[in-house]
């Protein structure tokens, strides 16, 4: 599916341009620390964190995931997002946990 | 061996880290760098760039093409603490990042490991006065 319709399924508030919610999605992987995210992230995955600072946006590229989804509405910096939107990077928000989103996405997917 | 570029790591700079192995990697996809070699090299350079902003004082990446042996090198010379214990280092999970390194969501103890895991050839020495990683990729 595309980042689009992974919002939508989601019920997420996206931020990105069409390029951004074009990409596709394979798979979904939750970390919070970016090293270890670094190392086992794959590319196309939509990555749940609660980390948004702008760090995150470096790591997302370079692995080359589909998204990344702030989870429990942890606030995101102004410059988290225009960051993100200057690469083509989508930003999804999502007041559910991680443990929440993935149970969702597991019932409603298929 | 050819010298592709050097580019300046400024110590603390959290908030612009990634942004060297953002422009290493660009130039190595104009280069014609498969994208699962690129990735690679791109953990390496990430998580040591960002060991130079946590731990050093500031040093330099340089980014080299051997092009008869199809290797990438890229080496990361600072000046600083160095490392008392390079195999302590290793350990998964090891860090001695500071707290506020760790807000950032740095300080895994994943950095040397993962750069040794994704590199084909890993050097590393250090002293008192800095340290000098030099990682290597087949291409």
């Amino acid at each position: 599916m595309t980042v689009n319709e992974l919002s939508k399924l989601m019920g997420c508030t996206a931020y990105g341009d069409d390029e951004a919610l074009n990409k596709n999605v394979d798979s979904l992987y939750i970390g919070d620390l970016l090293s270890w995210v670094m190392g086992h992230a794959e590319a196309d995955q939509a990555w749940l964190t609660v980390q948004s600072h702008i760090n995150i946006i470096a790591v997302a590229l370079l692995k080359e995931v589909a998204c990344v989804v702030i989870i429990e509405d942890a606030e995101i910096p102004q410059e988290t997002l225009d960051k993100a939107n200057e690469e083509h990077l989508a930003i999804l928000s999502t007041p559910l946990t991680a443990y929440e989103f993935v149970t969702k996405f597991n019932t409603v997917k298929a | 061996m050819t010298l592709i570029d050097k580019y300046n790591v400024v110590a603390d700079s959290f908030t612009t880290a990634g942004k060297i192995s953002s422009k290493i990697k660009d130039i190595l996809k104009q280069l014609g760098v498969p994208s699962d070699k690129l990735r690679k090299i791109s953990v390496a350079c990430y998580e040591a760039e960002i060991n130079m902003i946590i731990h050093s004082d500031g040093g330099d990446i340089s980014l080299f093409i051997d092009d008869e042996n199809g290797m990438v090198y890229l080496h990361f010379d600072d000046v600083g603490p160095g490392i008392p214990d390079i195999e302590q280092a290793m350990v998964p999970g090891w860090s001695t990042a500071s707290e506020k390194a760790r807000e950032f969501g740095f300080g895994a103890g994943m950095g040397l490991v993962n750069i040794k895991r994704v590199s084909d050839n890993f050097d590393i020495t250090s002293s008192s006065e800095g340290t000098h990683l030099k990682v290597g990729f087949q291409l």
